[in-house]
């Protein structure tokens, strides 16, 4: 096993332990293995994940914040033999990109779309995210998450999961080894179904903000396996087109 | 014995890899790389079975398992 | 050229197309739905692909993303549709997309009226969008400079790598005229910067640095692509200029209503002349500034918009040795040929 050729000879942007650089490299891996990085046009949010710009070594996109799913479906729209990702944070597609993923779902766009969570924004600081767990603490819910006036973490597998175009929606997460290998399985059966135009695939992975969290890398992981994967169930939400 | 392979200039000292490791055969040593991180390196190699946790769970691709490949003689034994 | 007899926004919508467009996104808006509707019918003939987006925000990022791909795009929307793209525009420009988008001006502001008007002219021609980037910016005053303008407008977005925008109204938008509409052309991919396939190394299409002076050069080298315009694209039509001392300014639909009133003061004696800007960006202001106080006594600056918006541009760019007044009707009010010639009479006195 060796480092994919589909990320660069550089140090990522992250900060040490941050779970997004596992999320990038099984994308990589998965590139790799399949022989379609000529093919690939990854579509990148705004937020940790613009530091992917130096990293991926395929055709990247970074639109705006919240626009991922409509930057790709122009892009899938005008080149569908390209394969195309969007790779998106808690906040940039459950808050403002919300309308975006929902109808690119619902058109059944044919691209796989990666939602990173780990209930926090983390390029700016550490601010409440609609998945942010209740009596959560983060820099504007300061006594923690109140669900009477902020409501509840959104579980955007379930949501969209109600959906008839979506193919394949499953959750995931990247605490351990066994959960990454998981993870991994389940976005190469997503690459997959695009490959095969089986429509739009959604990938949730439970990722960490040790640096927003305010934990050690390794403290993070077991804060993750404590209050994130609960509140976050993980498995299939739809699969094949049907409602798991 | 496997070959345990980190690329130290990209290794950030998270201890992912160290905690995930059956074996331990890795450590957070005191040598810092360029980005000013304390890198891990294969402390018992030896133990290594290629399990590939360690190479699994790094965020930042900086663990290569190598297995050995075998002489023809050693194929035969 | 095939000749035919067409609804404005219709025009708009098939000269793209055979300007090789293959992709537009959009969203219902009067007084411009014509457009996406013609796109949703003849698109998928062309070749091309119809969205229709679920909302201008996302129309106009699917339009970021097709561009991406070194394909024509276009979106279209109607004045607070074109507030909420003016993100996504920048972001074009930031990161050198071409892309046509087609304003079809309603009256304003807020939901304001269907009816047409000239209101957004100092959103659209001051850089529709956060950084201070421009765009050029096309006012045609018929069905057939429609026409002529969209198609145009795809080369310079191309050329440019810049959005272009074409300000249109609804009333130009709802008139039906006779055509002629240019041969179809076989769109190109970009293959030189877009991200459409070919053997080369990866790209990246992205509008952020991280270091303030790559930012800074790349404001520079936008700086001076705008200079370039002011140099070499100004495009203005001077109707009976050449012994005018009643000069008046207008654009668009008001453009083409104050050249009847030209006509009606010629018959009645008065030496009118039209200065008509058909880029609205790059603006005139050469042809304006050099307007001879001796020989042009007075300027009538005609706009549908209260308070003016051109206007301001006209005052600045004019001798201020020659009088400048404004006649102006607004929220979806159009202006009468004969309220223009009423006010050259009056300001003759």
């Amino acid at each position: 096993m060796s480092r994919p050729t589909s990320i660069k000879d550089c140090a990522s942007g992250y900060c040490p332990g941050c779970l997004h650089g596992v999320a990038h490299r099984i994308i990589a891996e998965i590139v790799d293995e399949l022989g379609i990085s000529q093919d690939m046009v990854g579509v990148m949010p705004v937020g940790c994940a613009s530091l992917s710009f130096s990293y991926w070594n395929f055709d990247s996109i970074h639109g705006a914040h919240g626009r991922a799913p409509a930057v790709a479906t122009g892009v899938k729209r005008c080149a569908p033999d390209r394969v195309v990702f969007t790779y998106q944070g808690d906040g940039d597609l459950a808050a403002i990109g919300l309308a975006e993923i929902m109808h690119a779902a619902n058109r059944g766009e044919n691209f796989t779309a990666v939602f990173i969570n780990n209930s926090i924004y983390g390029m700016t600081g550490g601010q409440m995210a609609p998945t942010t767990l209740e009596g959560m603490k983060t820099s504007t819910s300061p006594k923690g998450r109140d669900e009477t006036t902020e409501g509840y973490p959104m579980n955007m597998c379930g949501i969209l999961a109600q959906l008839d175009a979506p193919y394949y929606i499953a959750r995931f997460a990247l605490n351990s080894p066994q959960n990454v290998l998981k993870a991994k399985a389940g976005l190469k059966k997503a690459f997959m179904a695009q490959l095969e135009g089986k429509g739009f695939c959604f990938i949730e992975l439970l990722t960490n903000c040790p640096t927003n969290w305010g934990l050690t890398s390794l403290k993070s992981l077991e804060w993750m396996e404590q209050n994130t994967m609960p509140a976050f169930p993980l498995g299939a939400f739809k699969d094949g087109g049907v409602r798991v | 014995m496997a070959e345990v392979k980190i690329l130290s200039q990209y290794c950030k000292g998270c201890g992912f890899c160290v905690k995930s490791c059956p074996k331990k055969v890795l450590e957070v040593t005191q040598e810092v790389n360029m980005l000013g991180y304390k890198y891990v390196s294969p402390i018992h190699v030896q133990d290594c079975i290629a399990c590939k946790m360690c190479a699994v769970i790094c965020p930042d691709a900086a663990v290569e398992i190598y297995l050995p490949t075998l002489s023809e003689e050693e194929k035969v034994s | 050229m095939e000749k035919r007899f067409m609804k404005g926004n219709e025009a708009i919508a098939e000269s793209a197309i055979r300007a090789g467009c293959r992709f537009f996104a959009g969203y219902p808006i009067t007084p411009q739905n014509e457009i996406p509707e013609y796109m949703s019918r003849k698109m998928t003939e062309a070749g091309g692909v119809f969205v229709q987006g679920e909302s201008e925000i996302a129309s106009a990022y699917m339009v970021f993303g097709g561009a991406s791909m070194g394909t024509r795009c276009m979106t279209s929307s109607s004045g607070l549709g074109i507030c909420l793209k003016t993100e996504a525009l920048s972001y074009m420009a930031g990161a050198r997309l071409p892309a046509v988008v087609v304003n079809v001006s309603r009256g304003g502001p807020g939901l304001g009226t269907i009816q047409p008007s000239q209101q957004d002219y100092n959103l659209i021609t001051n850089g529709p969008g956060c950084g201070g980037f421009s765009c050029m910016v096309y006012a045609p005053s018929t069905v057939q400079e429609s026409v002529d303008l969209t198609c145009k407008a795809f080369d310079m977005a191309e050329r440019d790598r810049n959005p272009v925008i074409v300000l249109t109204d609804g009333c130009l938008g709802a008139m039906m005229e006779s055509v002629e509409l240019p041969m179809p052309q076989t769109p190109g991919e970009n293959l030189e910067w877009s991200l459409a396939k070919s053997d080369r190394q990866a790209r990246i299409i992205k509008s952020f640095h991280l270091d303030p002076m790559d930012q800074e050069q790349f404001n520079e080298n936008m700086a001076d692509l705008y200079k370039s315009w002011d140099d070499n694209d100004v495009a203005v039509e001077l109707y009976q200029m050449q012994d005018a001392e009643y000069v008046i300014t207008a654009y668009g639909i008001c453009g083409r209503i104050a050249k009847a009133a030209v006509e009606e003061l010629r018959l009645g004696g008065v030496k009118a002349g039209l200065l008509r800007p058909i880029t609205l960006v790059p603006f005139p202001r050469k042809q304006l500034a050099e307007l001879n106080p001796q020989k042009v006594k007075k300027v009538l600056s005609v706009e549908m918009s209260i308070p003016g918006q051109m206007f301001i541009d006209v005052r600045e760019a004019l001798s201020a040795e020659i009088p400048l007044e404004f006649l102006g009707r607004s929220g979806g009010v159009v202006v009468e040929e004969e309220e223009i010639v009423s006010a050259v009479y009056k300001m003759k006195g």
